[in-house]
C-alpha cells in the first residue's frame, strides 16, 4: 500500500513532481559545478602560476661562489663543479614526478663573438628548447619553451640537435646581426635562427642548444644549473621543519607532501653531487596567491551551496503547501501522523535521488565546460563527489519539506477538506 | 476585530478614493504575514548573494594585485651601457611613483676577500628592500641591531659596517667557522678596504645567495660607485603600470626602463582566469537565487487566486488588477533589494576580511543593478500567474475548482 501510494503519486502528479524535481536538479547542478571547480581550482591556478618561471633550482653540491653581475659571469667558465646531463631524466623519476611540469638545464659559457676581425665578449647560454627526454617508458618533452613561456622569439626556435642559436634582442641590435645570418663564435660558424626577447639578462646573450655549449666549453655532459618547475603545496609550519629532526611516520608524511622543500630534497637525492633549493621569490609568493584564490573560491562555493539549498527547500515547501487537501483526505481516512509523514518523506527522498542524479550529470558537464573555456583543460570530477552530492540533495530536500510536512500533518482534516485554509 | 474596524473607520473618515489602492496593498501584506515574510526572505537572500558576488567581482582584481606585489619588482631601471645612475635618480623615481609603489636601489661591484677571492658586493637600502623583496629569508636585518650611541661612534667603526651575507658566500668570508656570525672581516676594492661585520644571513635561492649586502651609504663612501639598478614595484592595473613606465622613461634619460615580463604576464593570466571563474560562479549563483525568488513568489501569487477572483467579481478592471499585483511585487522587490544590498555588503566585507585581510569596499554602483534586477524578477513572477488567472472566470476560482 505504501509503495503504491508513492508510485501513484508520481504517476498522477507528473507536472508537480517535475517542477520540484527541476528545482532540485538546478540546485544540485550549481552545487556540483561549484564543488568540482573549487576542488580543482588550486591545481589550475598552480599551473597558471608556473608561467612566472621555475620555482626550484638544482646546482652542483661543491659549487664555488658565483661572481656574476647582470648575467655576466666574471669567473673562468671551467671553474667549479658541474652536474651530469645524464642525470637529468631522473628528475622525472622522483616520488612527485607527476608534479614536475618541466625543467631546463643551463650552461653559461664565456666566449667571444667575432665580427670582421673584432672580438666582443658575450655569454653563450646552453639549454634545452623543447627536447624529447625519456625516463623508463615515460616520454616527455621539456625545455625553456615550456618553463619560460614569456620568452618571445621572432624567427624560429632552434632545434635541440642543430647548430642554430638565438640572439638576445639587445645583443642583436648592438651587433647588427639578423635572423638567418651566420655568426662566428669561438671559431665556429653558427646560424641565427631568431632573436630572443625575455626582458632579462638573456637579451644580452646568445642562447644555444646545450650540446653546442658543452662543445665550446670542452666539457661533454656538463650542466651548471637546472631550473625545475613543479606544482607545489603552499608552505606551512610543518613544511618548514627540518626533515632530519623528523622521525618515522612524520618524516614519511613530510616527504610525501609536495612541499617545495620536500621536492627539493627528492631532487637532491635523484641527481648525484647536487643541491636543490627553492627559488624563494617564486615558491614563497606562489603559496600566498594560491591560498588567497583557493580561499575565495571556497567561500563562494559556500554561497553557491547556500543559494541552491534555499532554492530546493523553497520549491519543496511550495509543493507541500499545495497538497494540504490530500493530507486532509488521508487523515480523514484514518492515517496516523507517522504514516502521512513517512509517505511524504519517501516521496521527497525519491525526488531528491532522481533530481540529484540528473543535477550531478548536468553539473559535471557544466564544470567541464567552465574548465575548457577558462583554463583550456578539463576539470576532473572525483567519483566520491556523487554520493556526497546525493546525500546533500536528500538532506536539503528533507529540510525544505520538513516544516511544510509538519504543518500539513498538524492540520485538522475538516479544514483541509473544506478548503478553508 | 474591533481594532481593525476602528482602523477601517478612521481611514474612511479621511476618505480619498485613491487611498483604497494603498490600503489594499498594506492590508494584503499585514494579513498574510507568514507568506509575505517568506517571500521577502527569499528576495533578501537573493539580493544579498547577488550584491556580494558583484561586489567581489569588481573588487577582487585590486585585492589580488596587492598579493602579486609581494612578488617584488615589476619594473627594472638599469643604467644605460653599464654606467651608474646619477645620484638623484632614486628621488626622481620616488616623485614619479608618488606613493603608487616602492623602489629600491642596487649598486654592484666585485670586491676581494682578505685571501684574494672575488665576491660580489651589493649596496642597497635595507628598509626599502625589506618592503620590496618580502620573500628574502633574512636571519636578522641590520636595522634591527641595537642602536649604538653616537658617543661610541668610534667603537662602532671598529666593530665594522653591518652587512647581510648570502648563505653561499658565508663559507668564503669565514672559511674556518661558517656558523660564526659575529666575526667581522675585511673586503678590498681598488686598494680601499672596508671592515664589515655580519648582521645576518640572506637566503633566496637565487643570485642574492652568493653576494654580500651593505648599506648604500657605506657602499658609495667606500667605492665611489653610484647604484646602477633600481627595482620598482609599481601598483595598479596594467595600464597604470605602463603609464608609470612611460613617466620613468621621460624622467630618467640616463636609464633603460624594462618591464619584468614574467611577473606582469603571470599576474595578468592568473587574474584573468580568477575573474572569469568568479564571473561564472556569480552567474550561476545569481541565476539560482533569481529562480528561487521566482518560484516562491509565483506560488504566493497563485495562492491568492481567491483575492483575485473576489476583486474581479466586485468589478475591478483588468488594468487595476494588473497594477495592484505589479505594485505589490515591485514594492516587495525594492524592499528586498535594499535589505539584501546591505546584507550583501556585509558578506562581501566579511569574505574580504577573512580571505584578504582587508575589507571589500562597498560599491554603490552595484545598488541600481541589484534594485533593477530584483524588481524585474518580482514583476515577472507576479505577471506570469496573473495572465494565467485572467483567462479563468472568477466564479470557477471562487467555487474552489
Amino acid at each position: 500500500m505504501f509503495v503504491r501510494l508513492v508510485y501513484e503519486s508520481f504517476r498522477r502528479q507528473k507536472r508537480r513532481k517535475l517542477l520540484a524535481g527541476a528545482a532540485i536538479t538546478l540546485g544540485v547542478t550549481v552545487a556540483t559545478a561549484m564543488i568540482a571547480v573549487a576542488t580543482d581550482i588550486g591545481d589550475k591556478i598552480n599551473r597558471e602560476l608556473r608561467t612566472i618561471g621555475a620555482n626550484l633550482v638544482v646546482t652542483p653540491q661543491e659549487d664555488s661562489l658565483d661572481v656574476e653581475i647582470g648575467g655576466v659571469n666574471l669567473k673562468p667558465p671551467t671553474d667549479g663543479a658541474f652536474l651530469d646531463e645524464a642525470d637529468l631524466p631522473k628528475i622525472k623519476g622522483i616520488f612527485w614526478h607527476n608534479n614536475i611540469t618541466g625543467f631546463a638545464p643551463m650552461l653559461p659559457v664565456n666566449t667571444a663573438l667575432e665580427q670582421s676581425g673584432k672580438r666582443q665578449d658575450v655569454t653563450l647560454l646552453g639549454t634545452y628548447f623543447a627536447k624529447p627526454v625519456s625516463f623508463g617508458t615515460d616520454q616527455f618533452t621539456t625545455g625553456v619553451r615550456s618553463t619560460y613561456p614569456w620568452w618571445k622569439v621572432s624567427g624560429a626556435w632552434p632545434d635541440d640537435s642543430s647548430r642554430d642559436v638565438l640572439l638576445g634582442e639587445r645583443l642583436a641590435s648592438r651587433s647588427g646581426e639578423k635572423t638567418g645570418d651566420a655568426i662566428t663564435v669561438a671559431g665556429r660558424q653558427l646560424r641565427v635562427s631568431g632573436t630572443l626577447s625575455t626582458g632579462g639578462a638573456e637579451d644580452d646573450e646568445i642562447v644555444a642548444p646545450l650540446a653546442l655549449a658543452q662543445e665550446i666549453l670542452g666539457r661533454p655532459g656538463a650542466v651548471k644549473r637546472v631550473y625545475v618547475s613543479a606544482l607545489t603545496k603552499p608552505e606551512d609550519a610543518f613544511a618548514r621543519r627540518d626533515p632530519k629532526s623528523l622521525s618515522g611516520a612524520i618524516y614519511d608524511r613530510w616527504y610525501c607532501t609536495p612541499y617545495p622543500q620536500a621536492i627539493a630534497l627528492q631532487l637532491t637525492e635523484a641527481m648525484s653531487h647536487s643541491h636543490a633549493e627553492q627559488i624563494r621569490q617564486v615558491a614563497q609568493n606562489e603559496g600566498a596567491v594560491l591560498t588567497r584564490i583557493e580561499g575565495l573560491i571556497f567561500l563562494i562555493t559556500l554561497a553557491a551551496l547556500f543559494a541552491s539549498a534555499l532554492a530546493v527547500s523553497s520549491a519543496m515547501a511550495t509543493a507541500m503547501f499545495e497538497r494540504r487537501a490530500e493530507v486532509g483526505l488521508m487523515k480523514a481516512l484514518g492515517a496516523g501522523k507517522l504514516a502521512v509523514a513517512s509517505i511524504f518523506f519517501a516521496e521527497a527522498t525519491l525526488l531528491a535521488l532522481i533530481g540529484g542524479l540528473a543535477g550531478f550529470v548536468v553539473g559535471s558537464g557544466l564544470a567541464h565546460q567552465i574548465g575548457r573555456s577558462i583554463f583550456n583543460s578539463d576539470i576532473s570530477i572525483p567519483p566520491v563527489l556523487l554520493p556526497v552530492i546525493l546525500a546533500i540533495a536528500v538532506i536539503v530536500t528533507f529540510a525544505g519539506s520538513a516544516a511544510a510536512i509538519r504543518r500539513a500533518v498538524g492540520l485538522d482534516p475538516v479544514f483541509a477538506l473544506r478548503g478553508e485554509l | 476585530m474591533s481594532h481593525s474596524a476602528q482602523d477601517l473607520a478612521a481611514s474612511r473618515a479621511h476618505g480619498p478614493h485613491t487611498s483604497m489602492f494603498l490600503r489594499m496593498l498594506v492590508r494584503a501584506a499585514v494579513l498574510r504575514r507568514g507568506r509575505v515574510v517568506s517571500a521577502l526572505f527569499a528576495m533578501v537572500v537573493a539580493a544579498a548573494v547577488a550584491t556580494a558576488m558583484l561586489n567581489l567581482y569588481v573588487d577582487v582584481q585590486a585585492k589580488l594585485r596587492r598579493e602579486f606585489r609581494s612578488y617584488g619588482a615589476n619594473i627594472i631601471l638599469v643604467a644605460k651601457d653599464g654606467a651608474s645612475l646619477p645620484a638623484e635618480t632614486l628621488a626622481r623615481v620616488d616623485s614619479v611613483l608618488a606613493g603608487r609603489g616602492i623602489a629600491a636601489p642596487f649598486g654592484l661591484i666585485v670586491a676581494r676577500t682578505c685571501d684574494g677571492q672575488p665576491i660580489v658586493v651589493a649596496g642597497t637600502d635595507f628598509e626599502r628592500v625589506r618592503q620590496l623583496d618580502r620573500w628574502w629569508s633574512v636571519s636578522s636585518w641590520p636595522a634591527d641591531l641595537p642602536k649604538i650611541p653616537t658617543s661610541r661612534a668610534e667603537s662602532a667603526r671598529e666593530m665594522g659596517h653591518p652587512a647581510l651575507i648570502g648563505v653561499r658566500a658565508l663559507p668564503t668570508v669565514s672559511p674556518k667557522n661558517p656558523a660564526l656570525k659575529d666575526k667581522s672581516f675585511d673586503l678590498s676594492f681598488q686598494g680601499r678596504t672596508l671592515h664589515v661585520s655580519p648582521a645576518g644571513t640572506v637566503q633566496t635561492g637565487a643570485a642574492e645567495d652568493s653576494r654580500i649586502y651593505i648599506s648604500l651609504a657605506d657602499f658609495v663612501a667606500w667605492t665611489g660607485v653610484q647604484p646602477s639598478t633600481i627595482e620598482v614595484a609599481a601598483s595598479g592595473s596594467p595600464e597604470e603600470v605602463a603609464g608609470i613606465m612611460n613617466q620613468l622613461t621621460q624622467a630618467i634619460p640616463a636609464g633603460d626602463v624594462r618591464p619584468v615580463r614574467q611577473i606582469m604576464e603571470g599576474e595578468a593570466r592568473v587574474l584573468g582566469k580568477t575573474r572569469a571563474t568568479l564571473l561564472a560562479a556569480a552567474a550561476l549563483i545569481i541565476l539560482t537565487a533569481a529562480l528561487c525568488v521566482l518560484s516562491t513568489l509565483m506560488g504566493w501569487v497563485f495562492d491568492r487566486r481567491r483575492d483575485f477572483a473576489i476583486m474581479k467579481a466586485l468589478g475591478a478592471s483588468g488594468r487595476l488588477l494588473n497594477g495592484f499585483f505589479a505594485a505589490e511585487a515591485a514594492m516587495l522587490g525594492a524592499i528586498g533589494a535594499v535589505l539584501g544590498f546591505l546584507v550583501g555588503i556585509g558578506i562581501a566585507a566579511w569574505i574580504g576580511r577573512v580571505n584578504f585581510h582587508a575589507p571589500v569596499v562597498p560599491r554603490w554602483s552595484v545598488l541600481p543593478v541589484v534594485l533593477a534586477g530584483s524588481m524585474a524578477v518580482t514583476l515577472l513572477s507576479a505577471i506570469l500567474p496573473i495572465t494565467l488567472l485572467r483567462r479563468v472566470q472568477p466564479a470557477v476560482i471562487l467555487r474552489g475548482e
